[in-house]
Formats: C-alpha cells, sequence, structure tokens
C-alpha cells in the first residue's frame, strides 16, 4: 500500500531539496508533480486539486519554521497537509453512549463487511465486552450462513435471523434478545448495495429509525479509484455514517481511496482490514500513515522537531 | 439510468456548447478521463495525441477533438485478436476457471454464465474450488439451484484441487458441455495463493490437455489502478484469455478496463450489470465509451 505514491513524492522532494533558494517556479514545478503523484494513485481529481492549491498557497506564504531550509519547509507543508487529509488524530469506537452500543455496517457488495463484522466481533470480545453478531443480509446468497460461521469461529453468539423476515424486524428483535441475553455490542451486517439505490437506501435509514445506532460504519474497498469518494458521500447523506473501514489495505493498491473520503465525508477512517483472516483488522492512524506514505525517515524526524 | 443521462448530456454540453478547441475544454476532458479511472499517465498520453493531431490538422471543431479520444479509446478496448465470444471446442467439455481479487463478483459471474449456458441448452457443472471463504460453497450452491446445474463441491477446507480433479472426471465421464470453475478471491500479490492457482490449472490440464479455455478474470468496475497489477499479475501466474467487468450499474465508469485491455490484450467478455442471474451483458465498445464520458 501507498508504495508507488511514496516514490513518486520521494523524487518530487529530492528536487526541492536540491534547490538553495526556491522561486515561485520552483514551487510550481513540484506541485504539478505532487498532484500527478496523487492522481496516479487514485486520489480523487477534486481532492488532488484542492490539495495543492492549499499547499501552494501556504508554501508562497511560508508560514513556517525557521530552522528549516526551504525545501524542507515545503514538505513539512505536505507533510501537514496530508495528516490533515488522513483525519488528524486516531479516532475509535465509542462504547460510552447509550447501551447496548450498536454498529451498523454498510457499504458497496463486495466491500468487505461480513467479513470485518467478524473481526470486530473477535476485537470487542478480546477487550471483555459481549458482542452479539446479526445477520441482517436478506438478500445475498448465503449471507446469513456466512456470518454464522465466522461468529463461531470467534466464539461470538449470532441472531438466528432468517431471509423470511425483514432487515428491520431483524434488527428490533436482535435488540431485545440483546437486552434479554446480556449482551453489550451489537453488529449488525447489512447487505451490500449501491449508493443510488434509493429503495435499499431506505432500507438502511428505516434500520436507522427503528433501532438506536450507536455507530454506521461505512466500509470501503481501498483498491477502489475516483469513484469512492461519490460512493462515500452518498451514504454519508443518506445515513450520517460515524466512521470508516478501509479493507484489503495489504495489497498493493495505492490508497487513494483513502486519502480522499475523509476530505470528502469529514468522517474518520477507524479500522483497516489487512486480510482475510478474522485477527487482520487495525486501528487506522492518520499520523503513522502520512509518515509512511512520506516513507523519509530522517527527513521527517527533523522536520517533525522544527 | 439517471446518471447516464446526466453523463451523456454532460459531455453533449461539453462538446456543443463549445465553439473552439481550447485549454479550457482539454482541462475539462482531462478530469473526465481521470474520473472515469482510465489514470493520469494514460489521460496526458491521449490528451497529448490528440493535441498533436488539432496542431497538426489544424482542427477547430470540439466534434472532431471528440472523436479522436474516442478513436484512441477504442483502439485500446478492442486491442485484441481472439475473438470476442467464447469458443466452444471441437469435442468435451468447454472449461472455465473464473479469478479475481475478494469481493468482485467471481461467484456470482459464474452463477450468471451457467444461466446463459442452460438457456442455451447445454449441460452445465459448477465447481466450487473455493473452499476458502466462509459459506462459499453454499452461495454457489444456491446459485447452482437458481440455473439448474449440478453443483461439485466437498468440505470447506478441502484442496481445490481436488475438488476440480473431482469434477473434471465428472464432466469428461458424463459428458457434460460446460465446467465452470469458481475459485476463491485472493489479492494477486500473495504468491502462495497464486501458486494455488496455478495447480488448480495444472490438474486441468492433466485431464483435458486443452483446457481450461478460458480463464476468465473478474475486475471490479470500482478498481482504480491497481487493477492493472490485478491484470497483470493474475495473467503472469496463470495466463488470463478474457475479462469479465462487474459492477457497471454503480456510477463508476471501470475505465481501467481501457488500460488493461491495451496492455495484455485481452477480450472483455461480459459486464455485470447487477446481482440478479440476467443482469450479465456482453461488452459493448461503443457503448462503454460513451458512457464514460458521461458524468
Ligand atoms: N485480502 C483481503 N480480503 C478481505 C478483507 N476483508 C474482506 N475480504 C474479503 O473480501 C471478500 C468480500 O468480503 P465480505 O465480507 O463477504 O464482503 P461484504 O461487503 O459482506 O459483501 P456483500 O455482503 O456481498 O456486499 C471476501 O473474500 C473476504 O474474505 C481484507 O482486509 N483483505
Ligand atoms: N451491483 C452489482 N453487484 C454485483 C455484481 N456482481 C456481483 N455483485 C455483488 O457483489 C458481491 C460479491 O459478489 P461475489 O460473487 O460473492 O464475489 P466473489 O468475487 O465471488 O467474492 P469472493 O469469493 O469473496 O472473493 C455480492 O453481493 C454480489 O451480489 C454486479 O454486476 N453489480
Ligand atoms: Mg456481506
Ligand atoms: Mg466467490
Amino acid at each position: 500500500m501507498f508504495e508507488n505514491l511514496t516514490d513518486r513524492l520521494e523524487a518530487v522532494f529530492k528536487k526541492l531539496r536540491g534547490h538553495g533558494v526556491l522561486t515561485e517556479e520552483h514551487i510550481a514545478e513540484a506541485m504539478r508533480e505532487v498532484r500527478m503523484a496523487l492522481l496516479e494513485a487514485d486520489v480523487n481529481y477534486q481532492v488532488a486539486r484542492d490539495f495543492v492549491d492549499s499547499v501552494s498557497a501556504k508554501a508562497l506564504g511560508r508560514e513556517v519554521s525557521q530552522k528549516l531550509s526551504p525545501g524542507q519547509q515545503v514538505i513539512k507543508i505536505v507533510r501537514d497537509e496530508l495528516v490533515e487529509l488522513l483525519g488528524g488524530s486516531t479516532e475509535q469506537i465509542r462504547f460510552d453512549g447509550r447501551q447496548p452500543v450498536t454498529i451498523m455496517m454498510a457499504g458497496l457488495q463486495g466491500s468487505g463487511k461480513t467479513t470485518t463484522a467478524g473481526k470486530l466481533a473477535a476485537q470487542f470480545k478480546d477487550s471483555g465486552r459481549r458482542p452479539y453478531l446479526v445477520p441482517a443480509d436478506i438478500y445475498r446468497p448465503a449471507a446469513i450462513e456466512q456470518l454464522q460461521i465466522l461468529g463461531d469461529r470467534v466464539g461470538v453468539p449470532v441472531h438466528p435471523s432468517t431471509a423470511d423476515t425483514k432487515p428491520v424486524d431483524i434488527c428490533r428483535r436482535a435488540v431485545a434478545a440483546a437486552r434479554e441475553n446480556n449482551y453489550d455490542t451489537l453488529i449488525i451486517d447489512t447487505a451490500g448495495r449501491l449508493h443510488i439505490d434509493e429503495q435499499l437506501m431506505g432500507e438502511l435509514k428505516e434500520i436507522q429509525t427503528a433501532v438506536d445506532l450507536s455507530e454506521i460504519l461505512f466500509v470501503a474497498d481501498a483498491m477502489t479509484g475516483q469513484d469512492a469518494v461519490t460512493v462515500a458521500d452518498t451514504f454519508n447523506k443518506n445515513l450520517e455514517i460515524t466512521g470508516v473501514v478501509l479493507t484489503k489495505m495489504e495489497g498493493d493498491a495505492r490508497g487513494g481511496a483513502a486519502l480522499s473520503i475523509k476530505r470528502v465525508t469529514g468522517k474518520p477512517i477507524m479500522y483497516v482490514g489487512t486480510g482475510e483472516g478474522l485477527d487482520a483488522l487495525e486501528t487506522f492512524h492518520p499520523d503513522r500513515t502520512a509518515s509512511r506514505i512520506l516513507g523519509m525517515g530522517d527527513v521527517l524526524t527533523l522536520i517533525e522537531k522544527a | 439510468a439517471r446518471t447516464r443521462e446526466s453523463f451523456t448530456q454532460r459531455i453533449d454540453e461539453l462538446f456543443l456548447g463549445k465553439k473552439q478547441i481550447d485549454a479550457a475544454l482539454f482541462d475539462e476532458l482531462e478530469e473526465i478521463l481521470v474520473t472515469a479511472d482510465l489514470g493520469i499517465a494514460t489521460t496526458m498520453e491521449l490528451l497529448e495525441t490528440a493535441r498533436r493531431q488539432v496542431k497538426r490538422d489544424n482542427l477547430s471543431d470540439p466534434q472532431q477533438l471528440k472523436h479522436i479520444i474516442k478513436d484512441a479509446l477504442k483502439s485500446y478496448l478492442t486491442a485484441t485478436n481472439r475473438p470476442a465470444e467464447l469458443v466452444m471446442p471441437q469435442q468435451g467439455p468447454f472449461v472455465m476457471m473464473v479469478v479475481g481479487v475478494n469481493g468482485v463478483g467471481k461467484t456470482t459471474t459464474i452463477g450468471k454464465i451457467g444461466a446463459k449456458f442452460h438457456a442455451a441448452g447445454r449441460s452445465v457443472l459448477l465447481v466450487a474450488a473455493d473452499t476458502f471463504r466462509a459459506a462459499a460453497i453454499s452461495q454457489l450452491k444456491i446459485w447452482g439451484e437458481r440455473n439448474d446445474a449440478r453443483v461439485i463441491a466437498q468440505h470447506e477446507g478441502a484442496d481445490p484441487s481436488s475438488v476440480v480433479f473431482d469434477a473434471m472426471a465428472m464432466a469428461v465421464s458424463k459428458g457434460y458441455d460446460v465446467v465452470l470453475i469458481d475459485t476463491a478471491g485472493r489479492l494477486h500479490t500473495r504468491a502462495n495463493l497464486m501458486d494455488e492457482l496455478k495447480k488448480i490449472k495444472r490438474v486441468i490440464t492433466k485431464q483435458l490437455p486443452d483446457a481450461p479455455h478460458e480463464v476468465l478474470l473478474v475486475i471490479d468496475a470500482t478498481t482504480g489502478q491497481n487493477g492493472i497489477s490485478q491484470a497483470t499479475l493474475f495473467n503472469e501466474a496463470i495466463g488470463v484469455t478474457g475479462i469479465a467487468l462487474t459492477k457497471l450499474d454503480g456510477t463508476a465508469k471501470g475505465g481501467i478496463v481501457a488500460n488493461i485491455t491495451r496492455e495484455l490484450q485481452l477480450p472483455i467478455r461480459f459486464i455485470g450489470v447487477g446481482e440478479k442471474i440476467d443482469d450479465l451483458r456482453d461488452f459493448d465498445a461503443d457503448e462503454f465509451i460513451e458512457a464514460l464520458f458521461a458524468t
């Protein structure tokens, strides 16, 4: 993940560092290359444009430490902007609100909702909670069975849903069952759906109205290209999502979706999926990710001290 | 359908509204092509070629520019000399392996293809060689019921090549016309999992020397520039012979396939336009390009 972007940005920065004095022309040239690098990494077209506009404005304004060379100053601006783009600080699911905590997974077909539901259940259980998995996908062939198997694997109870029950009724009953059995965290798995499918988006809204949801996690595939923001934005507008999970991050995806979704939705990336195994779920750290993208150990240390 | 209209409208507005070819028009074209996931490198190259041609031939009509870009795209998309249609063998079963990264739509596409063959009067065998994903076997069995096909499966965790071995033996002895093999989703960067596919392919060829007749790579239309890496690595591992582009019913344009077909000269066999059994179409380059320009 991100290797491609890292290489491209490093080339740009190397050039920048080579200049004793930075002219406007140098900066403009570097920004053209940064923009190309971002687009090549699947960063959304508009997001990439805004990114370089913002960096350019700050670089020309030079509002940074005098301890750095002009080239390093620009690199620092890019780094800070990247952290900002990725979401600033680490954000996590909150367990202190309404009880039971109720989390709904939502997203396009095949993005990894069911698998992530299983992974979350495993993590919550390990941290001492009493999770309850709720299959509410009545459409995909064998979706309920899939979640049942995952629940068995991680030793978390699964609500006995049937495909002839409306998802909203499944969810209502599951909440009642959780109260009865003292499960403190419900994880609702929903069917994959297109953001433009109004009928199926309506179904999620119905669940939202019927059940007190603590979190709505939008699950997106890290390999997604330019469409990632359209999809995330539409889900967010319909449901007011509370966080994002990016799956399939362990491959060689260029990471544009990761860099674009927060900017467009304003909602934090909370987790990343890094494999098919049920332990392959990590908390997302914007700052560490930015450093990884920039990939320049020594330069970064210097910049961070400044 | 609404998205399609507004997209077509936009490209027409773009070209009709303009009286001349200028930098702003090129900028808008850049945005359209990048947003369709063609990638900035390909986009720049396309626009550069167009710019040169505009200059050389002294073109001024935006419509001419539109044609230049469309023609170039079409040559990318049809850069193969393989037939677009699947070719049935003279003798014995037609064997197809379906591969791709996780969640792109392999199993669903198999269900749909099976239905097409069934409607054409062929006997179809579905093979559950995804023994890894939870409930993958049940999922394929449900598709088997839907399209009246027999499903060969073992238990979860079984060796996929052993499932394929059994299925091939059955197909040959019982005279099935078509064998569709579902494989587990895997990231193309996982060498050991790619080796598993090679092994499956060897088992097929051992029993039927001219098989598999098709190795279909499924690409999700929402895929970004990573699609090139997917296609390249699957192709290196087992020799891809065709592409199915799924989930074109969303808002993603699937532009990455133009890079893939251009690079690897592969035909696009099918497009997926929904989750239902008949949501599978033949690929039409002109229609695809038309839709690609719509926003
Ligand atoms: N490599 C990898 N595969 C993943 C990851 N997360 C999920 N998958 C795989 O992606 C595929 C789809 O995952 P599911 O959990 O079924 O996706 P879904 O969103 O529930 O799919 P639908 O219910 O059909 O919409 C499966 O093959 C999973 O094993 C991940 O982080 N890495
Ligand atoms: N909208 C839409 N959804 C599709 C299409 N094709 C498949 N899907 C959905 O995408 C999801 C994943 O499809 P699968 O067929 O399970 O994908 P797969 O590649 O077999 O997944 P793994 O075996 O887990 O790697 C399911 O929810 C399908 O219904 C399509 O053309 N359009
Ligand atoms: Mg699911
Ligand atoms: Mg499958």
